[in-house]
């Protein structure tokens, strides 16, 4: 499209895209340096290599891994533990659901579609104070701790990601042939067949998507577990672990940045594996949201 | 009806039956609290409930199979949408009229708590600061969103390496990024400004959160922009350079009006998530910021948007009912404004 545009131009563009990229990156590269030192260096010179060492890092990140406020792989393994499990049922039941929703068309589909959509709108402010109180009383009443629990807090995702899981995946099935599941049917196949082995199978593309941004979400989602889970809780998320372990060590940086430092690795390794995918995934989702 | 064997039928309604009973005799020990199974209510519960399904699934019919199929594959996320957010929506409006202290309440109280938000300074200035946030992000990201996307778009190097780097923050949790960016405002920025942390100010804190924001969010609001940049034909582009179109000229008669109904979504992105902002305020400043004199009165929550002085106002200062009251005009304004922006970028976008 730009046939004879002048080489300086282009010149010029990539030195400021080199810029923007160095200023982007520049705190990424701060949290790095500095988890190498001791509070002295940082506060004497934060942004130079004085101090770095390789010896420091390895004290600081086992200080951080073993300090009781923060607890890095209990919280990593809650963190995980959730998102995987809320992904999985978001996936599953979400995709139940928006086939059903889609597939027929009543008054009572449409009403539960449009319910979903206006839900989205619903900031979680204002659900959240009852939701925990509710959570509380229902937990007390069944016996089934819904507060401070992994499955408490799992089912608060389904409810919270339902309503776009099923929007997203709503969009999709409506271009799957009707056609389809009509043969399948005919062929002898229960509705429950049709679901599980056809329809499913050609949604492992938009479930590819919302699972992206569901796990983009849940991952690094704070207010829900911080309210769910509470800050002194036995279970943890990772950033409810990173608000206490900053709430308890207010000025030594190097403890606090390798605790970032410890809390972004994982989603910087994701995203170098499945960088395309996350991407795609992240552009489509606000797409059709 | 041969169809159906008969263990398969007597399966199907022993488990209706039984799951039916479990779930009463659950909730039955669990109104009573006491009795047999007292301690096992819950299990008594999911179990019953799970028969419950299992012989409805089973049960012998053809005529009602399919029905039956929509209801347990519609049961399970609409049980959870239904007791995560409609039931606490419905609970939260009511709760904004009462006393309620987080655990029980006494009585109603109409419109108290909502006539006692407006006259409390430290609210209104949320509020305000709030909007002005808003304004300003909205313009701001989608500005330097809509720079970089044109940049990313054009030949250069690099691209692909380009547009991970200026996503990658978007990847980070607010809580983390917010701690990131305090160590930098307090301990890296002053090192070129003295000893003065743009933080401990109210005005260059409001700009510290946003310039983080940006930092944050510019990168995926791109992404979006140049899927859209990529979706124009290239012949039009062919066209206007055939006939001698500037740059500038392709760049505001061609690109953006074609590229409108992508500018109407970053915008209703940016908007919304602008408004919900919690974690980086917390992370950032933990809304402080003293403002000498706002409507007569000296407040020290200078930076502390509307999201975060809901937060504070029942869960630190514990005035749940109060907080539900400024959670339920949060949401009214939320939708208000939303529903506005569509109406209006619907009504701006060209037909092409």
């Amino acid at each position: 499209m730009h046939t004879k545009e002048k080489t300086s131009n282009v010149i010029v563009r990539f030195i400021i895209a080199v810029i923007i990229a160095i200023y982007v990156l520049f705190p990424f590269f701060l949290v790095v340096i500095n988890s190498c030192k001791e509070t002295a260096d940082i506060t004497s010179n934060p942004i130079g290599f004085n101090g770095v060492s390789f010896g420091q890092l390895i004290r600081n990140i086992s200080d951080v891994v073993n300090n009781t406020h923060f607890l890095f792989w209990q919280a990593f393994g809650y963190s995980a533990l959730i998102t995987i499990l809320s992904l999985i049922l978001l996936a599953l039941f979400g995709a139940m659901a928006a086939w059903v929703i889609c597939r027929n068309k009543t008054k009572w589909s449409t009403l539960i579609y449009f319910t979903f959509i206006a839900s989205m709108i619903i900031p979680f402010q204002v659900v959240m104070l009852p939701l925990i109180s509710t959570f509380r009383d229902v937990g007390k009443f069944i016996g089934i701790p819904m507060l401070q629990s992994v499955p408490g807090i799992v089912f608060a995702y389904l409810g919270f990601g339902g309503a776009m899981t099923v929007f997203i995946l709503n969009g999709f099935i409506k271009g799957i042939p009707f056609t389809l599941e009509e043969a399948a049917s005919i062929d002898g196949c229960t509705p429950e067949q049709t679901f599980f082995q056809i329809i499913f199978p050609l949604l492992t593309p938009v479930i590819t998507t919302v699972t992206i941004l569901n796990g983009m979400w849940i991952w690094n989602d704070y207010l829900l577990p911080s309210m769910m889970l509470g800050q002194n809780g036995a279970v943890k998320t990772l950033p409810v672990a990173v608000q206490a372990f900053v709430g308890s060590y207010v000025k030594q940086w190097n403890m606090i940045l390798s605790a970032a430092l410890l809390a972004i690795i994982p989603m910087i390794i994701l995203f170098l594996i499945a960088q395309r995918q996350i991407m795609d995934g992240m552009i489509e989702g606000a797409v059709k949201g | 009806m041969s169809t159906f064997s008969t263990g398969r039928k007597a399966f199907s309604f022993a488990s209706l039956i039984i799951g039916v009973v479990l779930t009463i005799w659950g909730l039955g020990v669990a109104i009573a609290k006491g009795g047999p199974g007292y301690p096992q209510r819950g299990a008594l519960i999911v179990i019953g409930v799970l028969l419950f399904f299992l012989g409805l699934y089973l049960f012998p019919t053809l005529e009602h199979h399919r029905a039956i199929v929509n209801v347990i594959f519609l049961f399970p996320l609409l049980f959870a949408f239904a007791v995560t957010v409609i039931i606490p929506l419905v609970l939260g409006i009511g709760y904004s009229f009462t006393d309620w202290n987080g655990i029980k309440l006494k009585g109603f109280v109409g419109l108290a708590n909502y006539l006692r938000m407006f006259k409390q300074p430290s609210f209104l200035w949320s509020i305000l600061i709030t909007f002005l946030f808003v304004v300003f992000n909205m313009i701001l990201v989608n500005l330097v969103a809509f720079l970089l996307a044109l940049l990313c778009t054009s030949r250069i190097k690099g691209l692909g390496f380009f547009r991970a780097a200026y996503f990658l923050p978007n990847l980070i949790g607010g809580i983390v990024l917010g701690y990131i960016w305090q160590f930098i405002f307090s301990n890296v920025v002053t090192k070129f400004t003295g000893t003065y942390s743009m933080l401990s100010d109210t005005k260059t804190a409001f700009l510290a959160i946003i310039i983080v924001y940006i930092w944050q969010y510019a990168g995926y609001i791109m992404l979006i922009y140049i899927t859209g940049l990529n979706t124009i034909p290239g012949d039009v582009l062919e066209a206007s350079a055939i006939d001698g179109a500037s740059p500038m000229q392709t760049l505001f008669n061609i690109k953006i009006p074609m590229i409108a109904p992508t500018i109407t979504i970053c915008t209703f992105l940016t908007l919304t998530s602008a408004f919900k902002q919690f974690d980086v305020n917390l992370a950032l400043t933990n809304g402080t910021g003293s403002v000498p004199n706002f409507l007569g009165t000296y407040l020290t929550n200078g930076t502390e948007m509307l999201a975060l002085n809901i937060y504070s106002t029942a869960v630190i200062n514990n005035e749940y009912a109060f907080g539900e009251a400024k959670a339920v005009l949060f949401f009214i304004i939320l939708a208000a404004v939303s529903i506005l922006q569509v109406r209006i970028s619907n009504s701006k976008e060209v037909e092409l």
